[in-house]
């Protein structure tokens, strides 16, 4: 079987003054993700470390890591595909906890603030409330989202100013801004349109290409930066 | 112990959570709270695919009766059919409240939401397939989470996020709140409550192939083994026809609504000779039987243990559009391109039949006489109630975690209302948890707990997975009494308290042997064959003598079997055949 070096940044907030690296030689199948490594590494050599996952295939988004430079979900990404020596790394911006585990909490916080949920307060039909699949379409993108925080953990802006709302609360604004059923449009855009909101954002596109949704991050927050400028969508 | 006091308290953020808990918090009065070993949205809920069943009639002709009658049909007869009712019923109510809170359903030309067709799911009683499937692409669970997640957050739902339940808080006959470890401090916490629920999700990582996350471990059937709570049916679990080969990653039956199509090493569409009238579209455990047949009889691909799946008929919009995260798998993981190759897939372990009894409002039972354990509810893949009987057709678990979830929590609030003691709860857990994690932080003995779990997941695979015999499971449930065993004599490497999935890891382990030690005895009790349960050595379906629910219980060494009538109301049993 072939091998891989795997160089993991570890943190022990109990023992350790700073994070370290650590390399690992990890076998591998030509089907093993990342995660698999991880795994390897996690129960065949040092059960100490830590890692969240849990669907293993890309859906769950809790394994979102900085490796060999970009974001990327471990278990989205097969080893063979990235040579054989790879860095991983806790996302940037986020406080670690422990190894690759960093506290969600700010990530979360984020989110809340663009009212994350369908607002109408009209009394509710008895069947569905109509909806043309064109209008359906208008949102689709950011209904994909998974909560990673691969895409505002990679942006440049959200590195410097932890107060910048950030891509993935902007897309999941964006998500019901421009569906057809919502009417909190315009308490959202004025949220977005505050300092820490969507004009913070510097177009660099990391978000785009650390989404593993291919989500068109960047493009999804120039539409709500139009909507804010011209007032509404 | 730190410690905390609730009306309600929700342990599980999946579907079935979610919704019990978004229905609990519409009684403002009430302090609720969700205790979840993963935040929220990464339950795996968000990981189903293909749809979610109710007789909308949007796209043609459709009536709640025949949803009803699939669901005790795809059961093998088994369901209990007044819960199969509520089921049909209230899953029609249960879309058009899952549309308003926003739930972004794929659309018809006219703005209704879009069906497609699913196994089992058929028109006037078995005539042939309905499109009856509700869907969002292929993603359909994600979105049911997110919509939820979003729901609870509107309605300030208080969330314990990374707090793993080890233990329930049971006394004199009922229920009074769970003992739970903080993952981030490593701290154990009391929390008293005066009605709980578990919607803690499946074990389908008991087997080495699955399509369950790493974390569908069966914590919350085991804890409630350990505390007397009988398990049922656990002889039924599900295996999907379609994973991907090796790695068990769903390729959802949506794909065979949509055309796609299984071949055979020769390119035979072999579903032709099992199911003349379903075909692609029979239900799980009859594809599942007939796939490995196939290989059995040497037409597996290339002579190995697998077949294909054949999208190249779809048209490519059909897969970008309506499948776009099953072509990316196959593209990802197989590095095939579904348009163009054939995709190889192998049966692998997907659902939970049995477990945690439950009546139709969501009260778990202690017996064959349904005796409520006071203040204890459960729901979803973890629970029983049992409308899947001895085998669930696809689309019906998103259907059954969200109607028996929201009963469970509307009789939850009606019972810390009507029922409860009034005042502060007193009772105290036993030293069990704190011993039991005090044990593992200091376990250092040779075995590695890796290596235990992968002995289980490969013998539970060869000798209790699609066909069974009685010389196959003894064989496993020897192997299961020597993992106990070596289980004892474990190694912790982590002994810290920040994060400590070693500990964490080791404790679901043990969950995963008491699952698996159901799931073969109650397997190796029933001599015959239904639905997911195919014994070789007992082929036929015996009513005379099976037509019945198994409860395992289990004390210490003793286990007992006792058995609960099916309740049959509207379609007496028949020969099943598609
Ligand atoms: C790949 C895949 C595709 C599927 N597709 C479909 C489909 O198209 N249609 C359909 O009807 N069904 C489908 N299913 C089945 C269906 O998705 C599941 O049965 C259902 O989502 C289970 O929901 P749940 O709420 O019971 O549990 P889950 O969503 O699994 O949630 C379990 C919850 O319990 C928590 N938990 C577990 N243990 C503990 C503990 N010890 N302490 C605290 N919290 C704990 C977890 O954190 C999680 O929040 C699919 C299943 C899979 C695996
Ligand atoms: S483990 Fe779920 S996204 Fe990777």
């Amino acid at each position: 079987m072939p091998t891989a070096k795997i160089r993991v940044k570890r943190f022990n907030p109990e023992k350790d003054r700073k994070p370290y690296w650590a390399d690992y030689e990890v076998p591998y199948e030509p089907f093993d993700r990342v995660l698999d490594a991880l795994h390897y590494i996690k129960w065949n050599v040092d059960g100490t470390l830590a890692v969240r996952r849990s669907c293993a295939h890309g859906i769950c988004g809790s394994d979102a890591l900085l490796i060999n430079g970009v974001n990327r979900l471990a278990c989205k990404i097969l080893v063979k595909d990235i040579g054989t020596t790879i860095s991983v790394e806790p996302l940037r911006g986020l406080p670690v906890i422990k190894d690759l585990v960093v506290n969600m909490e700010p990530f979360f916080d984020k989110y809340k603030q663009v009212k994350p949920w369908l607002i109408n307060d009209d009394p509710t039909p008895e069947k569905e409330r109509p909806q043309s699949p064109e209008q359906r379409e208008l949102f689709d993108d950011g209904t994909k989202c998974i909560l990673c925080a691969a895409c505002t953990t990679s942006c440049p802006v959200y590195w410097t100013t932890g107060e910048y709302i950030g891509p993935a609360a902007i897309v999941n604004a964006h998500r019901f801004i421009f569906d057809s059923r919502d009417q909190g449009g315009q308490e959202r855009l004025a949220i977005l349109a505050e300092k820490s909101g969507a004009f913070r954002c510097r177009t660099v596109f990391n978000c785009t290409d650390a989404c593993p949704q291919g989500i068109e991050v960047t493009k999804r927050v120039q539409e709500v930066k139009r909507a804010i400028t011209v007032g509404g969508i | 112990m730190i410690e905390h006091e609730y009306d309600a308290l929700i342990v599980g953020a999946g579907g079935a959570g979610l919704f019990a808990a978004l229905e609990a918090s519409k009684a403002k009065d009430l302090k609720v709270a969700v205790l979840s070993k993963l935040y929220p949205v990464r339950s795996h809920t968000g990981a189903a695919q293909g749809g979610i069943s109710a007789a909308l009639g949007n796209v043609e002709e459709d009536h709640w009766e025949w949803h009803m009658f699939d669901t005790v049909k795809g059961g093998d007869y088994l369901v209990d059919q007044d819960a199969a009712e509520i089921l049909a019923r209230e899953a029609i109510e249960t879309i058009y409240d899952l549309e308003h809170y926003g739930l972004p359903f794929d659309r018809t030309p006219d703005g209704r939401i879009s069906q497609r067709r699913f196994g089992g799911h058929t028109h006037n009683y078995g005539k042939g397939p309905v499109r009856r499937a509700c869907h969002a692409a292929d993603r359909t669970g994600h979105m049911i989470l997110q919509t939820l997640y979003q729901q609870c957050l509107k309605n300030d739902v208080h969330f314990f996020n990374e707090f793993q339940v080890v233990d329930l808080l049971i006394a004199d006959g009922a229920c009074y709140g769970v003992v739970a470890w903080e993952i981030l401090t490593g701290e154990l916490h009391l929390f008293r409550s005066k009605a709980t629920m578990f919607a803690t999700g499946g074990w389908g990582k008991i087997w080495k192939v699955s399509s369950n996350a790493h974390t569908l471990t069966g914590d919350g059937a085991a804890v409630c083994w350990r505390r007397g709570i009988p398990m049922e049916d656990m002889e039924f679990y599900q295996f999907h026809p379609t994973g991907i080969y090796r790695l068990g990653i769903l390729l959802s039956e949506a794909a065979r609504g949509e055309g796609a199509i299984l071949r055979n090493h020769s390119g035979e569409r072999f579903m032709e000779r099992y199911s003349p009238t379903l075909m692609d579209l029979a239900p799980r455990d009859i594809i599942s039987r007939a796939i490995i047949t196939e290989i059995r009889e040497g037409r597996g691909v290339d002579g190995k243990d697998y077949v294909h799946l054949d999208f190249r008929a779809l048209p490519r919009e059909v897969l970008e559009e309506k499948l776009p995260e099953i072509t990316s798998f196959a593209r990802t993981y197989l590095g095939v391109d579904p348009a163009k190759d054939l995709t190889p897939i192998q049966p692998t372990a997907h659902y939970a039949m049995g477990g945690i009894p439950t009546d139709i409002a969501g009260r778990v039972i202690w017996d064959e006489q349904n005796t409520p354990v006071k203040g204890f509810y459960s729901a979803g893949e973890c629970a029983c109630v049992s409308v899947h009987g001895a085998n669930r057709l696809g689309t019906n678990s998103l259907v059954d975690i969200l109607v028996f979830g929201r009963r469970a929590g509307r009789d939850m609030v009606r019972f810390v209302r009507e029922e409860a003691a009034k005042g502060k709860i007193t009772a105290s857990p036993d030293r069990t948890a704190a011993e039991t994690f005090q044990k593992l932080l200091a376990a250092n003995g040779k075995e590695r707990v890796a290596r235990i779990r992968e002995d289980l997941q490969v013998a539970m695979m060869d000798d209790c997975g699609i066909f069974r015999s009685d010389e196959g499971l003894r064989r496993v449930l020897g192997v299961i009494g020597e993992l106990y065993q070596r289980f004892e004599k474990i190694g912790i490497e982590d002994r810290g308290r920040t994060f400590n999935q070693d500990v964490l890891e080791s404790w679901e382990l043990g969950c995963m042997l008491d699952c698996a030690d159901a799931t073969v005895r109650s397997a190796l009790n029933r001599q015959e064959s239904r639905g997911g349960h195919t014994r070789e050595d007992f082929p036929n379906r015996d009513d005379a003598t099976w037509m019945k629910h198994t409860l395992l219980f289990r004390n210490g060494a003793d286990y007992k079997f006792t058995y609960k009538p099916v309740t049959i109301t509207k379609f007496q049993p028949q020969e099943r055949k598609y």
